[in-house]
């Protein structure tokens, strides 16, 4: 006759929580994503430092008063920095490894996170000039997904002191 | 999208966790698996739920002991429109109930049918599900259900 | 430490004007218009101020470090001291007024925000509770103070007219502040005939849903005397909690606010003001009797969290109304209280008045 074990003890609890929010992005987030929308990069300038941020937020971050004015910026940057990856995430569609750099657009006083394309990532390097290559504009919408990414523009390096400040 | 819109979008918040319970929660969840309520003997009395500490004194808290399956009302609330996470689907009530043998009061639901059927001091009983569907979460015990739903104080199992 | 070794106090107090969806702003572009506000009465800026504490709740953006793209409103350059709580604001102006008591600065600016707008409140709510026992359950914040509502009610120490009657002073008073959400003249009696939200508690006797924000400006000793003419000194201010399980505390009572209270100097103290995170119209009658609070004494001219309840900011929101009346002359003794968790779980007392020494004197406990 067999003997019936006791269940051992539960020692864990699955407490699973979801929640639904709606995100609003504000005013001056929304004029950075319109501008996606009509393949253009836009930013805010600050009244006091005069400084253009990209993506902008609405508040300048080191005056902490309004950016009102909206600056439509160029299609062409430097790579201020960047990263090689090598790790693979779920649901990813690049190929590894894959470069990730920081992109001073022409204009703007902050650099933001873009993917480079186009070039062997050997040789990506600080002071590349890029530009960003735009899906078709009948897949333009209110997302950074409007850019597929961006490649060398093939004009000489910037020069280190054009964009020493933004490290 | 007209210029000049702010611009919304569903933003979806997810945690799986799956929490490590320790012996004194794990003891409870255990009993609960098993069709017991338990608590734990601590120097202001017995509570339940069980806490590690007395929620008083903060002095670590003592043996388990079995509590319930009847108990009183200390105090309710009536809603008419639950959500759908909380634990019944129609009309019930929130409680605080004292299982006999406790020193505190639990928080639960009371299935009573109507507003009217609810009063503070009223007996209740736990009904808990099938034991096929019970894992150890507080919510293998149904919901309460007046005492005089049934003959004895025994629990619905 | 409860009584300062330091005066310090409120110099300047704003707020937004509360509304149930503010979504043509986010919570950056929400808070520095108030930023702004609160410093242009004193005349100062980012750059005058020693410190910098917000209070505000990531679970309300659905972003976790929320609070530091709240930064952006103050503008962090050059780098400056600073420091956050989950809390309401008025434990973000505890901290503050926590290291003012030091010495080593003389200004500090406290701000909270808190947009309800974009969620699903009453499961953020629950987040806040025991993962374990209540949490799974998702009691929602109506219902918890309903508990409690019925608790009082059994206990024969007051009746669903007596919440009415609070609700209809709260919001009639509204009427007089422009920065109120729900401000109507409506008699206890049509309250009355409301349908049950979660019985005992009706619509009119549950706060509003409101996005806000709101700024306090805190200054010591002489700093204080330099900026206004009539700075509100905080003359006590403590917080204390009571366990979190219900079924362990008795809900009728709020023994955290009368020994908060104690430790502030201020308990029975017969203040001519008093400004009460109620948010649930029957635990104003509870905060009454814990505080000690005479008659006399004038309760939410603001119309109280009944009339605006942005979470994070409706208790610094008490502490910079009851403030205001100090510095503009129509009251010279006030209490402010906030409060935290299901039904008064932790509550705040902040004393103020219009001389750093009181006059409070609280009688013993």
């Amino acid at each position: 006759m067999s003997s019936i074990e006791p269940a051992p003890p539960v020692t864990t609890l699955a407490t699973p929580i979801r929640i639904d929010y709606e995100y609003t992005a504000g005013a001056a987030q929304s004029r950075f994503l319109e501008g996606l929308a009509r393949g253009v990069f836009v930013g805010q300038r600050c009244p006091v430092c005069g400084k253009v941020y990209v993506p902008p937020r609405g508040s300048c971050p080191t005056d902490g008063v309004p950016t009102t004015e909206d600056v439509e910026l160029a299609n062409t940057g430097t790579v201020t920095t960047f990263c090689v990856v090598n790790v693979p995430f779920a649901g990813q569609q690049i190929e590894i490894p894959y470069i990730c750099a920081q992109i001073l657009l022409d204009g703007a006083n902050i650099a933001f996170m873009g993917l480079i394309q186009e070039i062997p990532p050997d040789q990506v390097r600080m002071g590349l000039r890029v530009e960003a290559v735009w899906k078709p504009a009948d897949q333009w919408g209110p997302s950074m997904e409007s850019v597929e990414y961006f490649r060398p523009t093939g004009e000489p390096d910037a020069p280190y002191e054009t964009y020493e400040e933004y490290l | 999208m007209a210029a000049g819109d702010v611009l919304r979008a569903p933003h979806v918040l997810e945690y799986p966790y799956v929490r490590s319970v320790g012996p004194v929660i794990g003891a409870f969840l255990t009993g609960l698996r098993d069709g017991r309520i338990l608590g734990v003997r601590s120097v202001s009395g017995v509570v339940v739920p069980p806490t590690e500490y007395d929620p008083v004194t903060g002095a670590a808290t003592g043996e388990v002991v079995e509590v319930g399956p009847g108990g009183v009302v200390t105090t309710w609330a009536w809603t008419d429109h639950p959500t759908p996470d909380q634990p019944l689907d129609r009309p019930f009530a929130w409680a605080l109930v004292r299982l006999d043998g406790a020193d505190t009061a639990m928080l639960h639901v009371v299935d009573a049918g109507s507003r009217q059927a609810m009063a503070s001091g009223m007996r209740v009983v736990a009904r808990f599900r099938p034991a096929a569907q019970r894992v150890g979460h507080v919510r293998d015990i149904e919901c309460f259900v007046p005492a005089t739903d049934h003959a004895a104080t025994g629990a619905v199992r | 430490m409860t009584r300062p070794v330091r005066p310090v106090a409120v110099v300047s107090f704003a707020q937004a004007r509360h509304v149930r969806r503010e979504d043509h702003r986010n919570e950056v572009e929400m808070l520095m218009p108030v930023v702004g506000d609160v410093f242009a009465k004193v005349q100062l800026t980012k750059d005058d101020m020693g410190f910098v504490c917000s209070g505000s709740a990531d679970y309300l953006v659905g972003a976790p470090f929320s609070f530091v793209m709240a930064l952006d409103a103050v503008g962090a350059w050059p780098p400056m001291r600073e420091s956050h709580v989950e809390m309401d604001g008025a434990w973000a102006l505890y901290e503050a007024w926590t290291l003012l008591q030091e010495g080593e600065i003389d200004t500090a600016l406290v701000y909270s925000f808190g947009r309800s707008s974009p969620s699903q409140l009453h499961k953020v709510l629950a987040l806040q509770l025991d993962p374990y026992y209540l949490a799974p359950l998702w009691p929602d914040p109506v219902a918890l103070a309903a508990l409690q509502a019925q608790a009082l009610i059994d206990a024969g120490k007051a009746t669903e007219a007596d919440f009415a009657a609070v609700a209809s002073r709260s919001r009639r008073d509204a009427l007089a502040n422009p920065n109120a959400q729900v401000a109507k003249d409506q008699t206890a009696e049509e309250l009355l005939a409301e349908e049950y939200l979660v019985a005992p508690l009706r619509r009119h006797a549950v706060p509003p849903i409101s996005d806000g924000a709101a700024a306090v400006v805190l200054a010591a000793g002489e700093r204080a005397r330099e900026l206004v003419q009539r700075p509100a000194w905080i003359t006590g201010i403590d917080h204390r909690i009571e366990p979190h399980a219900l079924g362990a505390r008795d809900l009728t009572t709020s023994p955290s606010t009368r020994a908060a209270a104690d430790g502030a100097g201020v308990l029975g103290a017969a203040v001519d003001v008093a400004e009460l995170h109620a948010p649930f119209a029957h635990q104003e009658l509870i905060l009454r009797e814990a505080l000690g609070l005479p008659d006399t004494t004038v309760v939410n001219p603001s119309g109280g969290a009944l009339a605006a309840n942005a979470l994070m900011v409706a208790g610094l929101v008490r502490i910079g109304e009851a403030a205001q009346r100090i510095m503009d002359g129509t009251a010279d003794t006030a209490v402010a209280h906030a409060t935290s968790g299901p039904c008064l779980q932790q509550n705040l007392v902040c004393a103020l008045a219009a001389t750093p020494s009181g006059p409070v004197g609280g009688r013993e406990a």
